[in-house]
């Protein structure tokens, strides 16, 4: 019979051992982000994951152009720098291709998840030969926000159809009143591929243009660019705001906040800030219809998703794993509803979430998102065939230097330092350099 | 004999100089402005932001809540400091040499080493980074005090060697006659000559150390990374983060204003030593 002494020193023993194991077993992940209310959102609400596995996570929140550039050199190099990434829907096909993201597909086969629950767009969007490479947190495209208020005034008929950007200049040119300070129409006028050209770019998609054609040669100086970039400079000169080339997403959300702007064509994911009566003085007085179409309806709203993606450097894997399940998981989405309003919940990625009557009572335009977002198809942006995918984006490495540089020429057009021709021509001469350079032109 | 400046001379160079001091300084007060309105207010019309909004601290709070302050902190002041104090070990014996045992290719010496100030950092990121990677140095302090040692000892030799070269050789002799060693030389009659300089090497590469940004963002992630990206994770392309932003800019470099404040007749003294003879 063991003794007294030989039970107390066993049972000392496993609690030692268990609690060493678990010790052992909590660890310590670093996330990458970047600084936008969602993200925000997460890291205020991560302390219920953390007390819940005893891990624990340091974040490191960076500009979006920052943060890209600090996680492409520690992804390339392997530098195991982050254990979980944000990235967004043109990193991710891109760097799973690469081999530089650990794959996800487990999570097809975990009935808790339901993955099928996410919509199947934002899961190809962020997916690379079959494998699926990151979770979505939310996904936009791009659709009108117009003031109900300024379009009652001007007897400006609200569309039920997607109307001609045509028909939209018109709108802009008659709600434009800028001596009481009201501008028709503001549109995103900073530099960069990802600032004024994905307006500029579902622009270019209206009116049949495409970045490049089958064999991979620029495009820019077609005449539908031109048509594109004519129309974008002649709208913003007619009924846009001053200095319109220096205002990109942040600057044009102010202004139609603050009550300056009619119509404004941008990202789905800031209806709930321009609806939300404690950000907003216009929240009552906005509504939503589809971004506009010109010769073709394809392309006409962008697709982007942030998601969550773990670098294949990363030395705990696991553990990033399990935080990914629970910050994309529909128990997310709910304590996110519960503590901080279910207007506030991330869009566009849950079917679950999007039909909650909690969240059609709090966001009546959730629909109308779900709808637009639904109606992109970023394998098919285009009116003629092209040999890529993304719609205001390609998906391509060298897209960025290129997206960028056609931004600044289209920038400096649209500030009248020189004429659209002369942009798409020395935009279509970079095209051709970069591309050659990177072998898809022979 | 002075030349005697006329009062209207005398106004008119005050309001120039007062002028230009504005210009130079309205950057930081309006960042103190926005740091004390509200996002909503801090992206309206400049007059609008001055005259018809509140003030408050509401941004200092949600920054301080969100982020470790005092860690960014405790790292900007470790690397700015450490690396400076480590550049002086090395171009201390470096800038002598130079400048009282010149050799023939001395000058050829000091030209390439300002040279390499000329290097684009991002041409030798990748290089620097696989290098630290290998040697687990990525979000170290020690590392990144290592790199800004590097990247900011030209222009402590370059100083320094200035500074040396403005002491008169002979009195080294000297000291050398009356049996002094190297060390003693060095100790004795060399650093105390040479202190305002020093002292102005040493404050003008802690500030260049502490606003260093892209080495400071590229080599760090959560454990080193000092203010320059805690002010880095406040900016945002999408969602109004300018009042937050602000905040952390006026936390980031408030230190550092400080420290210039006090020892500006210091810097100013050191800088300008030798240019009058």
């Amino acid at each position: 019979m063991p003794n007294k002494h030989t039970l107390l020193g066993t049972a000392v023993g496993l609690g030692l051992a268990v609690g060493l194991a678990s010790a052992a077993s909590a660890e310590q992940i670093t996330i990458a982000t970047v600084n936008n209310a969602d993200m925000i959102t997460m890291q205020e609400l991560a302390p219920a994951w953390e007390e819940a596995t005893g891990n624990t996570i340091d974040w490191v929140v960076l500009e979006e152009n920052v943060l890209r550039q600090r996680t492409t050199t520690d992804i390339a190099t392997g530098g195991g720098s982050f254990d979980i990434m944000f990235i967004g829907a043109y990193e991710t096909p891109i760097w799973g291709a690469e081999g530089w993201l650990t794959p996800l597909n487990d999570f097809a086969d975990d009935a808790d998840y339901d993955l099928e629950d996410v919509f199947q767009l934002v899961r190809n969007g962020l997916s690379a030969n079959g494998n699926l490479y990151a979770l979505p947190l939310y996904s936009e495209t791009s659709f009108t926000f117009y003031r109900t208020d300024i379009f009652e005034a001007a007897g400006i008929e609200v569309p039920d159809e997607q109307i001609t950007y045509t028909q939209f200049a018109e709108m802009a040119a008659a709600a434009h009143d800028p001596e009481n300070g009201i501008y028709g129409t503001c549109q995103r006028g900073k530099a960069g591929w990802g600032e004024n050209m994905a307006f500029v770019g579902t622009v270019a998609n209206a009116f049949g243009a495409d970045w490049f054609d089958m064999d991979w040669n620029p495009q820019l100086d077609s005449p539908e660019w031109n048509a594109a970039v004519n129309y974008y400079v002649d709208l913003m000169k007619a009924s846009g705001p001053p200095g319109a080339s220096a205002n990109g997403h942040n600057e044009n959300r102010a202004l139609f906040k603050d009550g300056k702007c009619a119509t404004w064509v941008d990202a789905t994911s800031a209806a709930g800030d321009v609806r939300n009566p404690d950000t907003s003085s216009v929240a009552d007085t906005t509504d939503f219809f589809k971004a506009p179409m010109q010769v073709t309806n394809k392309g006409t709203g962008w697709f982007w998703s942030w998601a969550l993606a773990i670098p294949a450097s990363s030395k705990k894997v696991d553990t990033a794993k399990d935080f990914l399940k629970w910050a994309t998981s529909k128990e997310y989405f709910e304590m996110v509803g519960e503590s901080k309003g279910w207007v506030a919940v991330p869009s566009g990625t849950r079917k679950s979430v999007e039909e909650d009557p909690r969240r059609l009572a709090a966001a009546p335009f959730a629909n109308t998102i779900v709808d637009a977002i639904l109606s992109v198809d970023p394998a098919d942006p285009t009116r003629d065939p092209v040999p890529y995918t993304g719609v205001q984006f390609v998906a391509i490495p060298e897209f960025q230097g290129i997206g960028n540089y056609v931004g600044q020429q289209v920038a400096a057009a649209l500030a009248g330092q020189m004429s659209v021709e002369q942009a798409l021509a020395n935009s279509q001469q970079f095209a051709v350099r970069e591309m050659t350079k990177a072998g898809y032109i022979k | 004999m002075a030349r005697a400046v006329s009062n209207g001379k005398k106004i008119a160079n005050t309001a120039i100089a007062g002028t230009v001091g504005f210009l130079m300084f309205f950057p930081i007060l309006w960042i103190l402005i926005l740091s004390f309105k509200t996002e909503e207010d801090a992206i309206r019309a400049p007059l609008e932001i001055l005259f018809s909004s509140g003030w408050t601290m509401d941004s200092f709070a949600a920054v301080q809540a969100r982020s470790d302050y005092f860690k960014h902190f405790m790292n900007s002041v470790t690397i700015s400091v450490g690396s400076t104090f480590l550049g002086l070990l090395i171009a201390i014996p470096a800038a002598w040499a130079m400048a009282f045992v010149p050799a023939k290719r001395t000058k050829d010496v000091l030209m390439w080493m300002l040279s390499t100030k000329m290097l684009p950092p991002v041409g030798v990121l990748i290089p620097i980074y696989l290098i630290f990677r290998d040697f687990g140095l990525l979000d170290t302090r020690i590392g990144l005090t290592f790199v800004l040692m590097m990247i900011n000892l030209p222009i402590i030799i370059w100083m320094l060697y200035t500074y040396f070269k403005e002491i008169p050789g002979e009195i080294l002799e000297a000291a050398r006659m009356d049996g002094a060693s190297l060390r003693e030389e060095v100790i004795y009659v060399l650093t105390p000559m040479a202190i305002p300089g020093m002292a102005s090497t040493v404050l003008l590469n802690i500030i260049l150390a502490w606003n260093e940004a892209f080495w400071t963002l590229n080599l760090t992630a959560a454990k080193a990374a000092p203010l320059t990206a805690f002010i880095a994770s406040y900016s945002s392309p999408e969602g109004l983060f300018y009042a937050k932003l602000s905040a952390a800019s006026i936390m980031a470099i408030a230190p550092i204003l400080i420290m210039g404040w006090f020892s500006q007749k210091q810097l100013v003294r050191g800088l300008t030593f030798g240019a009058v003879k």
